[in-house]
């Protein structure tokens, strides 16, 4: 199994390096083979797209050029990459007229796209392709025991078209599959589906600290040892800003906030220390001294 | 076919607070739960309050939510979510107060609608005959007009929400998204002639620097208005025509200009 790999533009330059190392522990014990796409330009994160649609559009069709070149189907290892990508994808899918137009500018450097690539997520890639079964078998460190709340991120569920959520309606509840195949058990709570305030950093940090605060606080309340997110925004939001979510709370959260790499990572037998939880805001002690680590 | 309903009750009069009660029936395979309720209402229990009219997602009367998401009764069939005979909950709208029952009080909603004074302001002298709009203009709009006004955008709205949670009032909250669209009809129809007004004041706290981009409204809402889409478009208005100063305007300008340079963040 191999695939173009776009690994996110704040994975290597910005917040979340480790997702991008354990990204590559979990493919590699998983005998999943990743082409890079260095020269790949960032997705636009949907703030770009609402400024130029076309633009941002035309550098996604080149990102999939270069996937199709290779030969090979496009993974992605975050949420919100996956859903400006899979809006890129059905635009230019549904469009032909559209998709002549943007390929009329990725001619002048050589490039056209067919507008029938596939693009998937490392958590559907997982649950679709590889099978949770096979997954089951790899693990060598079961879970058994944490209770894990599942977070997806907006851009993986919603809008569900543009997901292909009705054709996929596993794709719905698959991060709670993934948890469960790895041994640990998935908390059921309202806020899974909910935004973690990312986009607002900055923009109106009380919303977006009182969001992390709302999110963490209730898998708290049901139980969860800790949460995990395919996000790495979420990530950001979820962990780096739970101090301000504490303090606005006036009461310390102390929710550990795991990637959803790491997590498969840790029951695949990676070792804590190569899995950079101390770059967590939120330490992670408390988890895996649950696992006996 | 066998429909199961749990539905939150609530009724102020009895000093009690909410609680949920079952209901299980026998329907046709084609009802909706807006036909199950007031088969509920007709046959079991006629103390059920709920609002409703057209019975054609038309009104927009009978938004509710269904299953944890704002949906249109009438237009949400139990078939669809009960494949296999599963307990369908419903409950009123979110982000609203509850009268009775499934009756929200929309006044809210309404207030923030009117806060973007939603008719047409032209400005100059009156035209000598009818104002011709180009049907291109027009089209967009078109989807944006067929907004029904059910609140069903507003009441799974995660800002609003995060909002209220935090205890503001709510005339200080969000303008949320079904208000934000009507802004953008108005703003998008060549006819008025208030933008410079209207974006200055949307952009300001609560306006559209405000929205997290959740994606919520867009999948709830039962027309073609796409909510999150307008709220865009008024963005990228407000920035062409100016208004840069505000913290998201700065931080998309920013975001373009490095992408732009560099092809990365």
């Amino acid at each position: 199994m191999k695939f173009a790999y776009w690994p996110g533009c704040s994975v290597p330059r910005q917040g979340t390096p480790e997702l991008r190392i354990t990204a590559a522990a979990v493919c590699d014990k998983l005998g999943i083979e990743l082409e890079d796409l260095s020269l790949a330009p960032c997705t636009g994160s949907g703030i770009l797209q609402a400024r130029d649609l076309v633009y941002a559009d035309t550098l996604n069709a080149s990102t999939f050029a270069m996937a199709e070149d290779m030969g090979l189907p496009l993974m992605t290892i975050c949420s919100t990459c996956q859903g400006v990508f899979s809006q890129a994808r059905k635009r230019l899918k549904e469009k032909p007229d559209y998709l002549a137009q943007i390929n009329q500018t990725l001619e002048e450097q050589g490039m056209k796209y067919s507008g029938n690539l596939e693009v998937k997520h490392l958590l559907w890639v997982l649950v679709e392709d590889y099978g949770l079964d096979e997954v089951r078998k790899a693990v060598v460190r079961s879970l058994a025991g944490l209770r894990v709340a599942p977070f997806y991120g907006c851009y993986l569920l919603r809008p569900s078209a543009a997901l292909g959520i009705d054709e996929h309606p596993e794709r719905g509840t698959c991060l709670e599959s993934l948890i469960e195949a790895l041994g640990a058990e998935a908390v059921e709570y309202r806020g899974k589906t909910l935004c973690c305030g990312y986009p607002l950093v900055g923009v109106n940090d009380e919303n977006s600290a009182a969001m992390v605060g709302t999110h963490t606080v209730e898998a708290k309340e049901k139980g969860a040892d800790c949460m995990v997110t395919p996000c790495p925004l979420c990530h950001m939001n979820l962990d780096g800003v739970q101090p301000q979510a504490s303090e606005q709370r006036e009461s310390k959260i102390n929710m550990p906030v795991f990637h959803l790499t790491q997590l498969i990572a840790l029951a695949l037998g990676v070792d804590p220390p190569d899995l950079g939880f101390d770059r967590h805001a939120v330490q992670v002690k408390s988890v895996l001294d649950k696992l006996g680590l | 076919m066998e429909a199961r309903l749990r539905v939150r009750r609530f009724d102020p009069e009895s000093g009690e607070g909410a609680r949920y009660q079952s209901y299980a029936l026998e329907v046709p395979d084609y009802a909706t739960v807006l036909e199950v309720l007031l088969q509920i209402r007709e046959e079991l229990d006629d103390s059920l309050a709920l609002r409703c009219s057209c019975s054609s997602a038309i009104c927009g009367s009978c938004a509710m939510r269904i299953n944890g998401q704002a949906r249109l009764a009438c237009k949400t069939k139990v078939s669809a979510l009960a494949v296999d005979g599963e307990e369908i909950v419903v409950e009123p709208v979110g982000n609203m107060p509850v009268i009775k029952d499934l009756v929200a009080d929309m006044d809210p909603f309404w207030q923030k609608v009117r806060a973007v004074e939603p008719w047409i302001q032209p400005k100059g002298p009156p035209p000598e005959r009818e104002y011709l709009v180009p049907h291109e203009v027009m089209r967009p709009l078109a989807d944006v007009m067929a907004c029904i006004m059910c609140g069903s955008c507003v009441s799974d709205c995660t800002v609003l929400e995060t909002e209220l949670s935090l205890g503001k009032p709510y005339e200080q909250t969000f303008l949320a998204p079904a208000a934000l669209a009507k802004a953008y009809r108005f703003v998008g129809d060549p006819r008025d002639d208030a933008d410079a007004e209207r974006l200055l004041a949307l952009s300001r706290l609560e306006g559209i620097w405000d929205c997290t981009r959740c994606n919520f409204c867009l999948e709830v809402c039962p027309k073609t208005v796409a909510p999150m889409d307008q709220i865009l478009a008024l963005r990228r208005k407000a920035i062409e025509q100016g208004h840069e100063e505000y913290l998201g305007a700065r931080h998309t300008l920013e975001f373009e200009k490095t992408v732009r340079e560099s092809s990365w963040l």
